[in-house]
């Protein structure tokens, strides 16, 4: 099962065996993992799942459509280049060991 | 110190991570009416009732969380008496709760018409896991389907069962979809997907009874004199406050228990959170508001955990609602009531556009459809307590991302 590592803002790491086809988002909120809120649940509508994706892993991540990208823009900490909703960030083998961090705050 | 609260839902869920989150020491008692762990609402009458999750992606937090948080989580338990003078409540399941601070998240329940036959086999509702559960079985099932209501829900499920093939016809006591909440350009868009995919309407229209057959529903009988057939009825005709336990304590109550700025009740040691509740909201030209959405019961339970970790702030959270309905997506930020003008940005033909809503120059929400990006700026520039002028709006060369990230 691939590997996810999370890293909350203040350096925590967390790491979670996170089954294909589950998101991102989903594995860390059934892990209790704090820093995601996913405050809708995973239907892309609330950027409250923002993370920032490690920059030499990106191409490894599925690609950005274009509704994620524009919620992207209304995340309470600020885009990055490496920003994306970890809900839309569904596993698959090759993303084994990625690593995510998570922002200050996600409200 | 023991924080009492009572309602598992989102608002109640919320207050009990946040206050471990900021640091609270105390013991904290989580009380739900319901069986099972507290999940979440809004994917019920989406992708729970159409199959695409499951139970385990409902769940706010696994089981373990409550134990290594120290949230004690007591399902299938609810109050019925508040002591005020004793600091404590009674409850169902017999057991008396002492409170050094209680906070009453009880939510709403389903606003039950007074028709003849409601009674019957078939008449469903959607606000819970266990109404969903059901619900989901008699869809399968099945023939021809009736929806009261053209709100959120009555919508989104009428969707679904489309999706599902099944004959939907929707009935409405005013003369548009959502009129509750959208305005008329924004009802006619959803209107016209909604019939293209299948579902048919009646408006202006209340059923009369629900007529039914050794029973079980057959049909609504509408006050236009027609029968629709029906084997599944869905009332969706909104909800009422759980605040009677409040108004029995001598709570003041209106459209919901009443808050001061920090929601607080008229008991400064209770306060009351989420769709139960009626406030006073900077957003809203009219006041007291009473909102039945997540991003509030969460964002007012952040707040009273915020106090009750020593950081007593007013409640101002910016309003913002969301609906999916088929391929079509709707985004709201702001509270519309009161508009007297509205400002189209983008054709509606597209398929993808806003709707600015007005109150003569001052800007009171934004409808965005299948527009994210709209929606997202929107937030951004609201929640910064700036604005965009109806002549901005309306020029799609004016950059919202620049309006946004402007410094104020």
């Amino acid at each position: 099962m691939p590997r996810v590592t999370y890293i909350s803002h203040d350096g925590k790491e967390t790491v979670l065996d996170v089954p294909v086809g589950t998101s991102v988002m989903q594995a860390a909120v059934l892990n209790g993992i704090d820093g995601i809120v996913a405050e809708c649940g995973g239907s892309c509508m609330c950027a409250t799942c923002h993370v920032f994706v490690r920059e030499d892993q990106l191409a490894k991540t599925p690609e950005m459509e274009l509704g994620e990208d524009a919620m992207l823009d209304g995340t309470a900490v600020p885009r990055q280049p490496n920003s994306r909703l970890s809900c839309q960030l569904v596993m698959d083998p090759g993303m084994e060991g990625l690593v995510v961090t998570m922002p200050e705050t996600q409200t | 110190m023991r924080v009492v609260i009572l309602g598992a839902g989102h608002g109640g869920f919320q207050l009990a991570a946040s206050l471990r989150q900021g640091g609270f020491d105390g013991e904290v008692v989580l009380v739900g009416d319901e069986a099972g762990l507290p999940y979440q609402r809004p994917p019920l009458s989406k992708d729970y009732l159409s199959g695409k999750i499951g139970l385990d992606l409902l769940l706010m937090r696994p089981e373990s969380f409550y134990t290594e948080q120290r949230i004690e989580y007591m399902s299938g338990a609810r109050a019925v008496e508040i002591d005020r003078a004793a600091r404590q409540i009674k409850l169902s399941v017999g057991a008396t709760l002492g409170y050094d601070h209680l906070v009453i998240a009880t939510g709403a329940r389903n606003r039950v018409p007074p028709l003849p036959g409601v009674e019957l086999d078939g008449v469903c509702y959607l606000r819970d896991l266990a109404e969903t559960d059901h619900l989901r079985q008699r869809l399968a099932l099945a023939e021809s389907i009736v929806v009261i209501g053209a709100g959120f829900i009555g919508l989104e499920f009428a969707s679904i069962a489309r999706a599902a093939g099944k004959p939907v016809h929707v009935v409405e006591l005013v003369d548009r979809v959502m009129a509750r909440v959208i305005c008329p350009a924004t009802s006619l868009h959803f209107l016209a997907a909604h019939v293209k995919a299948g579902v048919e309407f009646t408006f202006g229209a209340a059923g009369e009874r629900i007529v039914g057959d050794g029973g079980k529903a057959t049909g609504v009988a509408l006050n236009n004199g027609v029968t629709l057939p029906a084997d599944l009825v869905v009332v969706s005709i909104g909800v009422v406050p759980n605040m009677e336990l409040a108004a029995a304590a001598g709570l003041p109550t209106g459209n919901g228990i009443l808050v001061d700025e920090q929601l607080l009740t008229g008991d400064p040691a209770i306060s009351a959170i989420g769709d139960c509740v009626a406030f006073s909201s900077v957003h809203s030209r009219t006041n007291p508001v009473r909102l039945e959405a997540v991003q509030n019961a969460a964002d007012h339970a952040r707040c009273v955990a915020d106090r009750l970790n020593g950081k007593p702030h007013s409640y101002t959270a910016l309003p913002w609602f969301w609906s999916e309905q088929g391929e079509q997506r709707l985004q709201i930020v702001g509270l519309t009531a009161g508009f007297d003008r509205v400002v189209l940005r983008g054709a509606i033909e597209s398929g993808e556009f806003s709707v600015f809503c007005y109150a003569g120059e001052t800007l009171l929400g934004i409808e965005s459809i299948n527009k994210p990006g709209d929606h997202a700026f929107a937030r951004r520039i609201m929640a910064a307590g700036r604005t965009v002028t109806p002549a901005q709006a309306a020029d799609e060369s004016f950059d919202l991302r620049a309006a946004a990230s402007a410094r104020s």
